[in-house]
């Protein structure tokens, strides 16, 4: 089986606080991750490490190696911007940039990358926002800002900005624990329908939906890795203590 | 992989840009400061500092009265505007909803860029053409100029007291005016200095106000409702001469005075408020 | 307690607070510290609509001979004589020309002052490394504390040999096709003036942009990031996010290049003229003000005239500043209002 990602010995420090210790796992590709754990855990910190946003923060720094499709993205020559292409992310607040309208919002990236056609510009933006189940809500003005829908609506906007530029991996970071459990809804459904295209892995300190929305949960406490596995497995038959503990509610 | 290439080179290129703007924004500020103390530097002696000044192409004497004049206007112009500032302040930052705050500090913005020249014919208008050239109407002139200035800072410092340390106040039964005057006041009163010294050093600057309300004169001050000299004046005088040899180092030792005392002011300031950063 | 009031402090009883005691028949009136201090600091803080009002009402009142003289022409009028030589004409005056001079020096110092600005804005906030920022941005602010008249005075000794032995030629050479780079190269010129005043706003400009974009909210900078931008990529969308902060800056700095006096006075080199070329001398309305105020006793209408000037003047920074504040104003509601969703 060939994997999507390989992390092989990653740690992260954050200044003197060591928040990662020695995380190694193997994400398959086209399938949901889950990453839980209690607050402090560093979930967050390990998928940035996989994008290298957890690098732009002051004081910040990584070691070890992380492949996607068998290649360190930390290796000597590689540019965090050619990897983050190729990673996308989705965050905890939904950000999209209220000073352009919906249409350019999901174009940004695909202008980035020096995309000037108009008819292909129009084409990618139509089908980013059809994947991400917003279209049909907005596709009367594309003009209208960005900031003009609702939580929800951003947050599937910043999914097909994310998707507009083709990922092969999309990180996800609590993408719902800013929104009303409708939107919530929505968007779970729009995870299990990326995972045919694309590979997800979501952080959640939710683990109803944890359990609803992915077939690999990690299980993450303190900065180790505690327990990884199908999420069947996890939440029925945890092999770890610590991992029951969390699981039914007693700790986090 | 051309794109790429591209968007490389264009960041590297525009960063560097955007360092050399500072750059160039910093040349001018290291060539005055060379310039002022490597010319002005020689001029300044003793004599320079205490005597009458000289008429234009006459050698001897000194600024002593451009320095006692700028000294005596500024502290006048200050006697005026800080009173008036502060309590200004302290209006709009207590009654910051009121119509008249909304509306009050829309003009001070408005104000505080008036051009100081426009500043200056007001006061010709209003006081010269009263009482005549005297150093009243230069301080009203720089008291007008500072009013704006102080109240903003007044405003701002007062703003940042937290509310947590007013409810405390009247929790004690303090009334709301007492609480103000005595516990935000002096939370802020550092803040409040600060703006004040920075206007002051602002002030005593200027010299188009100046130009037209105390006129200049070579002679010691002699009377609020006299003429009199002050630094920024007198720099210009000496610096229209054609009396190059004699009179420009004056000019350039004259600037460095004034350029002690402001840059004193704004360095000291600075050092007072570093603790805010961090 | 009980106190008792004249008859003409009636309207103030009207404001206190009157507690009736719990077992006794007696009313205590008390007056109200509160109000007093509303009262007499509100009035105080009044002042700046009595200072703007008086300065409009003088200003106006004292133009007026010129005014009446010479009605709207005086703003299209390029002569400017207040001694003709024949003693039986009455004298011209027109402010045409110094209304040029002022435009066109601005212009410049927009055109020149601005991308400086913004780069410094941008060098500070998003590029630079933290340590050195703070440190930088005080050296940039002190630009700011000097006064003009020494900026003027460093502008005649150091920068006018400069530009006039080692730039305007250069620039003659090259861009002379244009009008605007032809005739005799002065040092004193429109183009040394306009130089001057960009340096001058570079502080304001720099500074309040370096603020906007400081202020933008990380969460954008994070998510164009994400998208694999840049460094200078990542800029360009806070300097989109900051730009109703930025455009308020620069109308900021404009009012500051329009009302400067003293350096701009002596480098310019004080000549009523349309000019058409860079190199030429010319003459603002501050300057124009500045060197002739003290000296016009006579006529009555020279002054005014000169009043005249300054109402322009006026005018001009009331409406710029006006400008500039209600455009931040509106578009900050428009960025704040979008992020309360």
């Amino acid at each position: 089986m060939s994997y999507k990602i390989e992390i092989e010995g990653l740690n992260a420090w954050f200044g003197k606080k060591h928040v990662l210790k020695d995380i190694s796992m193997k994400i398959q590709e086209n399938v949901v991750t889950a990453v839980i754990g209690p607050s402090g855990c560093g979930k967050t910190t390990l998928i940035r490490c996989l994008n290298r946003m957890h690098e732009t923060v002051l004081g910040a720094r990584v070691s070890g190696k992380v492949l996607v499709d068998k290649e360190d993205i930390y290796g000597r020559n590689v540019d965090p911007v050619t990897i983050r292409r190729k990673i996308g992310m989705i965050f905890q607040k939904p950000n999209p940039f209220p000073m352009m309208s919906i249409y350019d919002n999901v174009a940004a990236g695909l202008k980035l990358n020096g995309m000037k056609d108009k008819r292909k510009l129009d084409e990618i933006v139509e089908k980013s926002l059809k994947m991400a189940e917003l279209f049909d809500e907005v596709k009367d003005d594309l003009n209208k800002s960005g900031a003009s829908l609702s939580g929800g609506q951003q947050q599937r906007l910043c999914i097909a900005r994310a998707l507009a530029v083709e990922p092969e991996v999309v990180l996800m970071d609590e993408p719902c624990s800013a929104l009303d459990p409708t939107a919530t809804a929505k968007i779970e459904m729009l995870i299990r329908m990326l995972s045919k295209d694309y590979t997800v892995i979501i952080v959640t300190h939710n683990m109803q939906q944890a359990a609803r929305v992915s077939d690999f949960t990690a299980f993450l406490y303190l900065g180790e890795l505690i327990e990884y596995g199908r999420t069947k497995d996890i939440f029925e038959n945890p092999k770890s203590e610590m991992t029951e503990k969390y699981i039914t509610g007693e700790f986090g | 992989m051309n794109n790429y290439i591209y968007r490389k080179i264009k960041n590297r290129l525009m960063i560097s840009l955007s360092y050399l703007a500072l750059i160039i924004a910093l040349v001018p500020l290291v060539s005055i400061i060379i310039e002022v103390v490597s010319r002005g530097l020689p001029a300044i002696n003793f004599s320079f500092l205490f005597e009458e000044i000289p008429p234009l192409g006459q050698a001897g004497g000194g600024i002593g009265p451009a320095i006692q004049g700028t000294v005596i206007v500024v502290g006048i112009a200050s006697l005026i505007g800080v009173p008036i500032g502060v309590v200004s302040g302290i209006y709009l930052a207590e009654f910051r909803e009121t119509k008249l705050a909304l509306l009050a500090r829309f003009l001070h913005d408005v104000s505080s860029n008036m051009p100081s020249i426009v500043i200056g014919i007001f006061c010709w208008a209003l006081l010269v053409t009263a009482i005549g050239w005297s150093v009243i109407a230069g301080a009203v002139a720089l008291a007008i100029m500072m009013i704006p200035v102080v109240t903003r800072t007044t405003e701002e410092s007062m703003k940042l007291v937290p509310t947590t340390i007013r409810e405390a106040a009247i929790a004690l039964g303090i009334p709301q005016w007492k609480t103000t005057i005595t516990v935000v006041l002096s939370s802020a009163k550092k803040g409040i200095a600060t703006g004040i010294l920075l206007a002051v050093a602002r002030i005593s600057g200027e010299t188009a106000p100046l130009l037209l309300t105390i006129l200049g004169s070579r002679f010691w001050f002699g009377g609020v409702t006299e003429p009199t000299a002050a630094l920024p004046l007198t720099i210009f005088n000496f610096s229209q001469s054609p009396y190059a040899a004699i009179d420009w180092p004056r000019a350039w030792g004259a600037s460095m005075i004034l350029i002690l005392m402001i840059l004193g002011i704004n360095v000291i300031v600075r050092y007072f408020t570093r603790e805010k950063y961090g | 307690m009980r106190k008792r009031f004249p008859e003409f402090l009636s309207n103030l009883i009207s404001k206190t607070r009157i507690i009736s005691g719990k077992k006794t028949a007696t009313l205590r009136i008390r007056l109200s510290g509160d109000y007093f201090f509303k009262v007499i600091t509100a009035a105080v803080a009044f002042n700046v609509f009595i200072i703007l009002g008086f300065m409009v009402y003088k200003i106006i009142e004292k133009s007026a001979l010129s005014l009446q003289t010479y009605g709207l022409g005086f703003l299209l009028g390029t002569t400017w004589q207040p001694f003709p030589p024949d003693p039986s004409r009455s004298p011209v005056f027109g402010a045409l020309p110094v209304i040029w001079g002022t435009l066109v020096t601005s212009a410049i110092a927009l055109l020149l002052g601005v991308p400086i600005s913004l780069g410094i804005g941008l060098a500070l906030s998003e590029f630079a490394p933290k340590r050195f920022t703070y440190a930088v941005s005080f050296l940039v602010e002190l630009l700011a504390a000097i006064p003009s008249v020494i900026y003027g005075l460093w502008g005649i000794f150091i920068l006018i040999p400069f530009l006039q032995n080692s730039v305007y030629p250069f620039l003659q050479a090259t861009l002379g096709f244009l009008p605007m780079f032809q005739g005799t190269i002065r040092g004193p010129s429109v183009l040394t003036g306009g130089i001057v005043l960009a340096i001058m706003i570079i502080p304001t400009v720099s500074a309040i942009s370096r603020d906007v974009f400081a202020a933008v909210p990380n969460n954008q900078r994070e998510a164009i990031v994400a998208l694999g931008a840049t460094r200078w990529e990542r800029a360009k969308v806070v300097v989109s996010y900051g730009r109703s902060g930025v455009m308020g800056a620069i109308i900021l700095g404009l009012g500051r290049a329009v009302g400067e006096t003293m350096a701009i006075t002596m480098v310019i080199g004080n000549q009523f003229n349309m000019f058409t070329s860079l190199f030429d001398p010319g003459y603002t309305m501050a300057s124009i003000i500045a060197n002739e105020f003290t000296e016009a006793s006579s006529p009555p209408v020279y002054i005014s005239a000169l009043m005249e000037i300054g109402l322009v003047l006026l005018v001009f920074a009331i409406v710029i500043n006006v400008l500039a504040r209600l455009i931040i104003w509106r578009s900050l509601k428009i960025v704040r209002g979008a992020e309360m969703t």
